[in-house]
Parts: structure tokens; sequence; C-alpha cells
């Protein structure tokens, strides 16, 4: 059986990096030394597992799993589907993704949130869910809402939901935002401006889906997710199976 | 034109934010939605090894400890295996090795409970001294930052360890060092998280 190795080196050209202080909270959040580079030991190309049991069937759709019965959310409900991949193009089976997000109207559910916008009472915006053998995952729920945040004096983020993934290192751990295909509060957002390249924001805005809608109910965005490859021991000699 | 290369790239980080609660830790929200929140339980009830109590504060770079960060853990048990197909070994049953826990909103403190791992393998030979692994997300931080904990009693295994020992800066080491106490009984390691300053808190690239 093939031992799976390290993982490839992360390329910090599309990852944002901490200090970026058009997003104000990062300037006293972002560390300014170098890191240390480590090569991957054990505890590194190992992660934690989930399964069956940590999850009920239902967590995943966040347009009942709040809502009282025969009762739904506001909004324009869709489905929101894709893969986890890594890097060699390789499905990720079994890998617990979880999701978050505010109401239609741009509210959170969370003690802390004070925006106008109201709650939904049949709301409560989590949603989590195991890809399946082949790396898949779907949810349902309603698009969130843009809404505005203390950064500039007059920032909106674009409506986004945050997504959560694990892969199976714990290496491959990523928190990160989908946005919504065309949105124009994309290219000015200060948070998503963190990102130096222009395709990796790309990758994180969700195309419109027509095929995967389903009629007179949803429409669809899909949404692939890319965690890190990782090589095959090198002295198996099979550079195939990367 | 040479050939492309047929990789895919890594999905961009971005900020877990402040209300990360609302899909990790619900709870914590303000709202219970799912039968159980995951993390609560690293060790489960067959651990073997001492159990101990890991307490800390996640502090910015103006002094302030940070009151919305959640922090992850990864650790192998008392004999140094994760419980992963390549974890090194068999695990008690229930143990699981990975944790979630998040700051108090008031006073930034957060803190959980675990059995002390063993001394796990290193990258080629060698072991590596008893550690823990931790993943930290926040407002404001763009990419999960990595960290380890080291403990305080293990002076020995430490001097060794190999990745303490390719930090060149010998002072920043002790960043990653949490100092043994006791609580209730229970034995407690203080471990509190530098984000920037003199005293910033070594950070890997992994």
């Amino acid at each position: 059986m093939t031992q799976p190795g390290e993982f490839y080196q992360r390329d910090r050209s599309i990852q944002p990096p901490a200090f970026t202080p058009d997003y104000k909270t990062s300037v006293a959040r972002s560390p300014r030394y170098s890191m240390i580079s480590l090569q991957n030991s054990v505890s590194e190309i190992t992660g934690p597992r989930f399964g069956h049991n940590d999850i009920d069937a239902g967590d995943n759709d966040l347009l009942t799993n709040y809502a009282k019965a025969g009762e739904s959310p506001i909004g324009e409900r869709i489905i929101l589907h894709g893969r986890v991949l890594d890097e060699n193009a390789r499905p990720i089976p079994y890998t617990l993704v979880e999701i978050w997000q505010a109401n239609a109207g741009g509210r959170y559910r969370h003690k802390k949130d004070t925006y106008l916008a109201p709650i939904d009472p049949n709301f409560g915006g989590c949603g989590r869910t195991l890809t399946d053998e082949n790396g898949y995952f779907f949810f349902r729920t309603v698009k969130p809402g843009a809404y505005p945040w203390r950064n500039m004096v007059n920032n909106w983020r674009p409506a986004h939901i945050h997504v959560s993934v694990f892969g199976s290192g714990f290496v491959q751990r990523l928190i990160t935002q989908c946005y919504f295909e065309g949105d124009p509060l994309i290219p000015i957002c200060p948070i998503v401006q963190t990102i130096p390249d222009p395709d990796a924001v790309e990758q994180l805005t969700a195309k419109l889906d027509l095929n995967a809608t389903v009629p007179l109910d949803s429409i669809a965005y899909k949404f692939d997710i890319v965690l890190r490859g990782r090589r095959s021991t090198l002295f198996e000699n099979r550079l195939e199976g990367n | 034109m040479p050939q492309e290369l047929a990789y895919l790239k890594e999905s961009a980080s971005q900020t877990a934010g402040p209300y990360v609660h609302i899909g990790l830790a619900p709870g914590a929200a303000g709202f219970d939605i799912y039968r159980q929140e995951l993390g609560h339980d690293i060790t489960g009830r067959n651990a073997k090894g001492e159990r101990i109590r890991v307490e800390g504060r996640v502090i910015d770079g103006m002094g302030a400890p940070i009151k919305d960060v959640l922090l992850e853990v990864w650790q192998a048990n008392a004999e140094g295996h994760y419980a992963h197909p390549e974890g090194g070994g068999d695990v008690e049953d229930g143990f699981r090795g990975w944790g979630r826990v998040i700051s108090d909103f008031e006073t930034g403190e957060w803190s959980f409970e675990t059995v002390k791992p063993g001394t796990t393998k290193g990258r080629n030979v060698g072991t590596q001294a008893p550690h823990l692994n931790f993943w930290i997300v926040a407002r404001g931080i763009n990419i999960g930052l990595n960290t380890r904990m080291y403990f305080g009693d293990e002076a020995q295994a430490n001097t060794a360890d190999p990745v303490l020992n390719l930090i060149e800066w010998k002072h920043r080491r002790a960043t990653l060092i949490a100092e043994r106490s006791e609580t209730d009984g229970l034995p407690t390691y203080r471990f509190d998280i530098q984000l920037q300053g003199e005293n910033e808190t070594v950070f890997f690239d992994v």
C-alpha cells in the first residue's frame, strides 16, 4: 500500500500575507517575524478524521435545520455544491466541510452582531457535511446578503459564505470564503483584496450552475475547493501515484 | 510551448472573521443547532496517560488579548501515536487527538483538558519531544497560524527536539514552551501566544 508522504510546499504567492493594512484588523494581528519552515513530520501529515457519527443527516440543509416546522427562511433559495480536491486534482473523500453565513438581509445570528437588518427566525446560518467517496458535497441555503462593516468608513462585504475544510493532514486545514459570480462588491472588498492573485480570487467565486438548479425551487452555484496536494513516498518509485 | 503542468492551486485562505463561532461553535454564538458540537472531547474516556489542563490567551500587537479567537489542537496520545492511519500505531477507543477551543468573549482566556502526549517520530530519524500542534484563526488573521506547544517539564526531550533546534535564535525557543503549575490538583500548562512584539511566538510554515 502506498504510504502518503509530505505535502507540497504551500504557494504563498496566491495566499494572503499576514500584514494587509487596508484590512485594518490585520495590522495588530499579523506576526512580523519570518515563519520557520518545517519539513513535514508525522505531526503534519496526519490529521483528524470524521465520520457519520459526528454529524446528522440534515445538518447540510440550512433551509430546514433551524426553521420551525412548515416554515422557511426568507431569501433566494440556493444549492451550493462542489467537490473538495487536492492539488493533484484528486477528490478528497469523507472530509468535513462546515459553512456559516449571514441571512438574506446580511445579519448573522451571533450575539455580537448588531447590524440593523432583522434576524430571520427560521435561519440559523450554519451547516456541515461530509464529502462523499468522490469528494462531492452540497448544501441547501439562502443566498446571504451584503452588509456594511467597520474598516474604512463605508465598506461593504460582498455576499459570501464562510467555508472550513479539513483534508487528510493537519496542514491542509483551511478556512476560506465563497463569493458569488457577478457581485460588484467583490473587487472593492478589502478582505478579498488581501489575496494578491486575481486568479485566486476567481477560484473563490462560485459560478451560477443552471444545470444543477431545482426548477421552480432553488438556483445553484458550483464551488470547488482545492487543498494542498501530497507526494507519495519517493522510494516507492511510483510517481504516477502522486 | 512546453506542456502545461496539470496541478491545481490551493484555494486561497480568507479570514474566519468575528463570527467563526456560528459555523464551528454555534453554542458560543448563542444558539444550539446540532446534536453535538465537535472538538469538545480530545481524548475520549479510555485514554491512558497523565490528565492535564492547558490554558492561555492569544495576545495582539498592542498587548490586548484576542477575544474572538478559535484554536484547534492536534496531538498524539500518551504513547506518541496520532489517531490516523499514518499516525504511528493504534490509539485508545474514542481517542481523537483533535480539539477545538474558543476564547472567552470578555477575557480572551481559553483552556482545555487533555492527556499529555508522548514522544513522536521525527521527520526521518530520531524523535520529537512531546508537543501539541496548534492552528489559530480569528478576525484579522488572513491565513491560519501554525505553532507548537512544548512542555516545560520535558527539558531533556526539548533540548534534543529537532524542531526546537531549527530555531536559530535560541531565546525564541522559549516562546513555544509552556511552564507547568497546578490548578485544583490538575497539572496545568500556561501557553500565551503573542502575535507580535519582542516575544512574538514562533510560527511555522508547514
